[in-house]
């Protein structure tokens, strides 16, 4: 399979949801998410309660991954920033160590120039903490086929179903 | 590529349905959104034409329950089947754990069936992937209408490689919710294989 399995452990997940909410504060935003671009969700913070967060990340995904194609077309890499201006609230969307999403919605509290300064010192972080995570989880798969789901057996799988 | 998260305690898959223009992927989804429950379930979206073409995809999310304290999460995705829209197909297919190939069973339609299969592989090798190392299951899908090509016929053409196929009808349902399970299973059953 190409690209490594992605796998979230509870160490990293915590250093991830302190830069985020690190980020919230300073960066006077409404709601902050870290998507796979994938498409699944990694961690949020802020206000998320009225936002369907499985959607966002889909849709988040989705429109990276558009934005992506048409990069490729007009001969660059990917576009590592996308802003979207809406009447009260914003998004703003950046690519993080290449795999990641940092999803950052704001209003008038805030301003562009303010997120873009206070996301590009977090992705830093993220960055790191990414980059640990992979080499964590090349280390571990090779230690051996160590899945929580080695000892699955029919029955479960048909319990799903139910 | 699934996503397992040891920090919520979840594991996210994603499961593509292919396969040529009206097939009746999107029709796959809508039944299952309307047949499982809302703790279940979560929003489907589409993103289609005025005339209810997928355009980009459509999505549902599912959590079907838990395995051995891990709750199970399949995103379901379909992609544009109409043939112009390659590009957007390809983006859908990024990080797939695996694939269900929607047939048309009408004898009209057995050439886009053929020619939507190769374009499956085209699309899955761009990512690296090799669609005989992929969980794959194949459905038959209207099999309620007329002119049809037989279940023999269809094998041949389509399943060479003898993966789990079942005969459907994706508006009443018939066979939906044993393709879905089916799929689930070939990727529960890589995943204790080992992480890959
Ligand atoms: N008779 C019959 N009609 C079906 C069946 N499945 C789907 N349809 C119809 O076929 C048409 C197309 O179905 P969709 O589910 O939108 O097809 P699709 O594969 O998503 O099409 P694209 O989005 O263009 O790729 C709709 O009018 C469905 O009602 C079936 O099993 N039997
Ligand atoms: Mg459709």
């Amino acid at each position: 399979m190409p690209g490594s399995q992605m796998i979230m452990y509870e160490e990293e997940y915590q250093e991830i949801s302190v830069i985020i909410n690190k980020l919230l504060k300073e960066a006077n935003a409404k709601s902050i998410f870290l998507v796979d671009k994938n498409g699944q969700l990694i961690a949020s913070c802020g206000d998320t309660d009225e936002l369907d967060s499985t959607s966002l990340a889909s849709l988040t995904a989705g429109n990276i991954a558009a934005t992506g194609g048409l990069a490729k077309l007009i001969g660059e890499k990917e576009f590592s920033i996308l802003f979207h201006e809406g009447e009260k609230d914003n998004i703003h969307l950046s690519i993080i160590a290449q795999r990641v999403i940092l999803v950052v919605i704001f209003d008038r509290k805030s301003s562009l120039g303010l997120v873009r300064l206070r996301v590009k010192k977090a992705s830093d972080s993220i960055t790191k903490i990414f980059e640990s995570l992979m080499k964590r989880i090349e280390d571990e798969s090779a230690a051996g086929p160590e899945s929580p789901f080695a000892e699955i057996t029919d029955d479960d799988i048909d319990n799903l179903f139910k | 590529m699934s996503f397992i998260n040891y920090s919520s305690r979840e594991i996210n898959c994603k499961i593509v349905y292919y396969g040529p223009g009206l097939c009746g992927k999107t029709s796959n989804l809508q039944f299952i959104y309307n047949k499982t429950n809302p703790q279940t379930r979560g929003k489907m979206i589409s993103l289609a034409t005025e005339t209810e073409r997928t355009l980009f995809f459509d999505f549902l999310p599912l959590a079907l329950g838990e395995i051995r304290g891990f709750k199970v999460r399949f995103h379901l995705y379909t992609v544009p089947g109409q043939v112009f829209y390659d590009a957007s197909r390809k983006l859908i297919l990024k990080g797939v754990d695996g694939v269900v190939f929607v047939a048309d069973s009408q004898v009209e339609r057995m050439e886009a069936n053929i020619e939507s299969v190769e374009n499956l592989k085209e699309n899955l090798l761009e990512h690296g992937y090799n669609l005989d190392d992929l969980p794959y299951v194949i459905q038959y899908n209207k099999r309620d209408l007329e002119n049809i090509v037989s279940l023999d016929e269809m094998r041949e053409a389509l399943n060479e490689r003898g993966i789990p196929d079942f005969e459907g009808c994706a508006t009443s349902g018939k066979g939906v919710f044993e393709t879905l399970k089916s799929i689930a299973k070939e990727i529960l059953m890589v995943l204790k294989s080992g992480i890959k």
